[in-house]
This record gives structure tokens, C-alpha cells and sequence, in this order.
């Protein structure tokens, strides 16, 4: 391409910042449409839960909510009576979301403490105690990384089943509580960078290595755990497909398979759009505030630090 | 590494420098998960795709059976066509487009907000975009078509007309996975050396010129690993086709994961699903393999200096 850089003036500005030129004003205008297209299915289904789903079928165009109702919601909260939701173009059938949250609350609650707290003890092993074929084990881990997730899902479901877990939230969560090896590799990463002046001080003090790793090397590691737990909450939250094998009842189902289950039960006329949006918005909120409140740390998190 | 040799001196030692006792303690759960979780699984997949296997009774061993089955299986080439096709169209746009959002980010504003918004559709689950775009893309009431009629076309049948189901599907989980990988890049953009886009300004060098002389040579490891992990990640495309399309209009949207859930929750043929999934397993090792050799990713022209 031929001209670059624009202005004739290009003389006195010191700091190297780009002129502002038409290319410049492009590149906004296409940042724009990206955050836009990023954004706008957020509002769209904010706009058609806050909407009367019977105006939508009648061809409700404008950009905001037609018929502002709160129907929608009130049919994922079980508010409304079975009748009053065929009415309004829900399909009637009792939706148990509050067992639903619940369930998802608790399977990612405990994948992210299992997962991380034994990762941690791992990588903490493979850190930093001396022990016969240590490297070699953590070879075995690390080879672990090579086996995608979804090669381990039938055989695993054949396990819990067999041992009697299927349709629980912990047949759920357990496959994943107690390590993946991108955890314990993540970590050990971490813990290789820490002095090991202030442990050998603690060591000379008396200190055991168990009480070095619980007050010494977790506190200090804080800011990497936690981010973990964010990311592994995050992800355990938004798992579909394990959880579809596993959950048959409101016993264990977690919304993401609810939403789905929600999906197909269609009325009559045809989906229940208020309703299915104002659930999708329910069930995301949760990650959504998640992101709002560690946005930085997450964004931050993300890079090379862990995957080498 | 070799652990330095236990010392004679056990007894008189203040302490072992030998910690295998508590290091076994330390690694425990982690090792049960291991082996339980992961490696008795990836040995019992590969065995069960030898057997006949219903969930009911126990395994029996048919040999070559279910390969045999697979290869002959018109709906098993179709589906690995499907994916690849899939696969093809999610990383050709996604890459490009998180390329060119990684450059903007870095060459206009480094501001975590903008990042932000970019990875917001990542913090949703695949359910929830399939849903979302199900209900935008609606044929008769999803305000995509609305616009595309408002602006003179015709209405398009995204996910219920063959020809369109897959580049959408491919598109929805674009919009979920751009903003992470245009941040992966991201933090690759951030391992260059800022002075040599300061000696490429001073010998002149355009915006473009320096993209293609000075980041996109010195990004090419980190565009390898990027490629390598959504590469991998796509080929496992499911919660999509299941919540969206249930692989139709017939076969047009069966890709070879949701295949292999119906053969195995539908059918209980467990044995034929293993079998598949085996296949499945060996492409994508081949392909990280085959991509990490022509990317060569282990040398960047930084290192050459």
C-alpha cells in the first residue's frame, strides 16, 4: 500500500502516538462493530425477556421491549400459574430454577475447591519436595494434557454409573474435583518462581513442610489461585455436555442443561422467546456479575503465563 | 533429573532430605484423579471400541468389528466431513478476525475495558449463544432476517437450510470464542519488543508495512500454540448442534460428536461410540502433531536475532 503517514507536521510529536488519520478513524469504527457485535445479543435478550411474548408473534419490531411485561421471568421463577403461562405462550410445565441454580452452584462450587486445593498439594509436590521419580510422574501428568476432554466423557460415564452415581451432583463434579493436569501444571509453574529463601528460614525454624505449604506457599500464591478458581468456576458453570449425560431429573440438572430442556418443551404456537430469554439471562447472570467484579484479573489471565 | 541419593546418614540427619512420604500424601488426590479419571478412561475408551457393549451387559469382545462398521458407514463420513467442514470455516474467520482485533487492541488502546468487552461473550456458555442467536436468527421473527429484509434481501434460513446451518453454527461459536483468542494473541502482540516498532517508525515504515515485516514473522510461535488449542477445541464442536439443530436439517449439521452421543444415548451401542471416538482422538493427534511440525513451533525469528 502507498502513503503512510499522513500529516505534513510530522515533525514535533514526540511520543510515537499514530497520527490521527483516516486509517486511524477506521480502525475505531471497526473496534466499534466488533464491541458491537459482542454486545448486542446481551441486550437483545434483555430487550425480549422484558417483552410480551404473544406481541412478539405479532410482530413486534421496535428496539425495545414490546408490551414491557415481566412475564417472561415470571414464568423461569414458577410465578405464574400453568394456565396463565399457556396464555402468554409458555408451555405450562413447571420449571424448578431455583434447583436448578442451586445445582449449578454446587457442582461448580465443588469442582473449583476439589480441582484447585488438590492441583495445589500436587504442584506443591512437584515443586518443591524431593521424591524418587518425580519427574518421570510429572511427565505422566503433563502427557495428560495431550488426551482431549472429550475422549475421557463416555468411559468416565460408564464409571459413574457404575459406581451408582448418574443423575447426582456429585457423578457431575467428581471427574473433575479432584486435578486436571493443566491445574497442577499451572501452579507448579508458579510455585517453582517462589524464593526458596523465606521457605528455608521457615524450615529452620522448625516449621514442617505441610505447615510451610498451608501458611507460606498458598497465601503467598493467592493471586494465581485465585484466578484459577475463577477461570475453573467459570467453565465448570458453562459445561454442557458432561452434565447431559450424567443428569436425567431435577435432581442434578444444572441450568445449562435446563435451558435445553426448557428449549424443546415447546408450546404450541411455537418457542416461548420471552420466556427462553429471560432464562438464558438467568442463567448467565451469575458469570456475568462474576465478570464485572474481576474483570481485570481475568483479562489479565489470559496469555501464555500457563499454557507455555 | 536425578534426586541427589539418599544419604547413609538417615539417623543422624536432622531431617530427610527425602520427602517421598509426605510428597505421596501431597499428590494422592491428584494421582487418584489421574489414573481414575483420565488414564483408566482413555485405556477403557480404547478398549470398549473392541467390544459390543450396551451399558446392560458386560463388554464382549468383537475385534475389529466396530472400525470395520465405521469405515463402511456412509453417516460417519459425512459427519467427519461436517465437522471438518465446521472446523475449517470457525478457524479461518475466527483466527483472522482475532488477529485483527489483537493488532487494533495493541496499536490503538491497550485499555482492559475494550478487552473486556470483547471477551464478555466468552463468560457465556455455548447454550446460551445457541439460544440467543436460535431466537436472532429466527426465520420469522429474529430481527437478523428483519434487517435483511429491511435492506432488500431475502429471508435466509440460517440454522434450518442445509447449505447455511454449518457456516452459522461456525459463526455463533466465533462470536463466544473471538475476544479469548484475540487476547491470547493479544499477549503474544505484547512479547515483541516495542523498540523495533520504534526503529520501524524512524526508517519510516507504515502502520502495514510493520505488521507484516515486524509482528506477523515474530507472532508465528505464538500463532502456532493459538492454532493448536482452538484447532483442537473446535473439532469437539457439540453444545451448539445439540441446542440449535440437533444435527439436522438431516444430516446437515451431524457432526461426528453429536454422532457419536446418539449412537451411544440413543442407540446404546457404547462399543460403535467408542470406536468413533478413538477416530476421533487419532485425527486430532495427528493434526497437533502435523501443525506443530509446519509451524515450526519451537523457533521464533526472535531467537534467530
Amino acid at each position: 500500500m502507498a502513503t503512510a503517514t499522513a500529516p505534513a507536521g510530522s515533525a514535533a510529536r514526540k511520543p510515537p502516538k499514530p497520527p490521527f488519520g483516516i486509517r486511524r478513524a477506521l480502525a475505531w469504527v471497526f473496534m466499534i462493530l466488533v464491541m458491537l457485535a459482542s454486545l448486542f445479543p446481551f441486550y437483545w435478550m434483555l430487550r425480549t425477556a422484558l417483552s410480551d411474548n404473544n406481541a412478539l408473534y405479532a410482530g413486534g419490531d421496535s428496539l425495545l421491549p414490546v408490551q414491557f411485561s415481566w412475564g417472561g421471568f415470571e414464568r423461569v421463577f414458577g410465578i405464574q400459574t400453568g394456565q396463565e403461562a399457556i396464555d402468554a405462550g409458555g408451555a405450562g410445565q413447571p420449571i424448578a430454577f431455583w434447583r436448578y441454580l442451586l445445582n449449578s452452584v454446587l457442582v461448580a462450587t465443588m469442582v473449583t475447591a476439589g480441582q484447585v486445593f488438590f492441583s495445589a498439594m500436587a504442584a506443591y509436590a512437584f515443586a518443591r519436595l524431593r521424591w524418587r521419580h518425580r519427574e518421570k510422574v510429572f511427565a505422566v501428568f503433563l502427557a495428560g494434557l495431550m488426551i482431549p476432554a472429550i475422549f475421557t466423557l463416555l468411559p468416565n460415564f460408564v464409571l459413574i454409573k457404575e459406581l451408582g452415581l448418574v443423575d447426582t451432583v456429585l457423578g457431575i463434579a467428581l471427574p473433575s474435583m479432584l486435578m486436571t493436569p493443566f491445574a497442577v501444571f499451572f501452579l507448579r509453574q508458579f510455585f517453582l518462581g517462589i524464593s526458596r529463601e523465606v521457605e528455608e528460614a521457615a524450615l529452620v525454624e522448625g516449621a514442617s513442610k505441610t505447615r510451610i505449604f498451608f501458611r507460606l506457599i498458598l497465601p503467598i500464591s493467592a493471586a494465581p489461585i485465585s484466578t484459577l478458581s475463577i477461570l475453573t468456576y467459570i467453565t465448570s458453570w458453562n459445561e454442557y455436555f458432561w452434565p447431559l449425560m450424567v443428569s436425567y431429573t431435577d435432581n442434578s440438572r444444572v441450568l445449562t442443561v435446563a435451558l435445553g430442556v426448557f428449549k424443546s418443551q415447546k408450546p404450541q404456537a411455537g418457542p416461548d422467546w420471552a420466556g427462553l430469554m429471560a432464562a438464558t439471562l438467568v442463567a448467565a447472570l451469575p458469570m456475568l456479575l462474576l465478570f464485572l467484579v474481576f474483570a481485570r484479573r481475568i483479562v489479565n489471565s489470559i496469555g501464555f503465563s500457563g499454557i507455555k | 533429573m536425578a534426586t541427589p541419593t539418599t544419604p547413609a546418614t538417615t539417623g543422624t540427619a536432622k531431617r530427610a532430605r527425602d520427602d517421598t512420604r509426605l510428597a505421596l500424601l501431597f499428590i494422592l488426590p491428584a494421582l487418584i484423579g489421574f489414573l481414575v479419571f483420565l488414564l483408566w478412561p482413555t485405556l477403557r475408551g480404547i478398549y470398549l471400541s473392541f467390544t459390543r457393549f450396551n451399558l446392560l451387559t458386560p463388554a464382549r469382545w468383537n475385534g475389529l468389528d466396530n472400525y470395520v462398521r465405521m469405515v463402511q458407514d456412509p453417516v460417519f463420513w459425512n459427519a467427519l466431513g461436517v465437522t471438518v467442514y465446521y472446523v475449517v470455516v470457525n478457524i479461518a474467520v475466527q483466527t483472522a478476525l482475532a488477529l485483527v482485533i489483537a493488532v487494533m487492541m495493541q496499536r490503538l488502546t491497550r485499555r482492559t475495558w475494550l478487552r473486556g468487552m470483547v471477551l464478555t461473550p466468552y463468560l457465556v456458555s455455548n447454550v446460551v449463544a445457541a439460544l440467543v442467536f436460535l431466537w436472532i436468527l429466527d426465520y420469522q421473527l429474529g430481527i437478523g432476517n428483519k434487517v435483511l429484509e429491511l435492506i432488500g434481501m431475502d429471508r435466509i434460513g440460517f440454522l434450518a437450510d442445509s447449505a447455511w446451518v454449518i457456516p452459522t453454527i461456525a459463526l455463533i461459536n466465533v462470536w463466544r470464542h473471538v475476544g479469548y483468542t484475540a487476547l491470547l494473541i493479544f499477549a503474544g502482540l505484547q512479547t515483541i519488543p516495542e523498540t523495533l516498532y520504534e526503529a520501524g517508525r524512524m526508517d519510516g515504515a507504515s502502520e502495514l508495512r510493520m505488521l507484516r515485516s515486524i509482528t506477523l514473522p515474530l507472532l508465528r510461535p505464538v500463532m502456532a500454540v493459538v492454532l493448536i488449542i482452538s484447532v483442537v477445541g473446535s473439532f469437539q464442536v457439540f453444545d451448539t448442534v445439540a441446542i440449535a439443530t440437533r444435527g439436522g436439517p438431516v444430516d446437515s449439521s451431524r457432526v461426528l460428536q453429536y454422532y457419536i452421543y446418539e449412537v451411544a444415548f440413543s442407540r446404546f451401542q457404547f462399543g460403535y461410540a467408542s470406536a468413533m471416538s478413538v477416530a476421533l482422538l487419532v485425527v486430532l493427534m495427528v493434526i497437533t502433531f502435523v501443525q506443530y511440525r509446519l509451524t515450526r513451533a519451537g523457533t521464533s525469528d526472535l531467537a534467530g536475532g
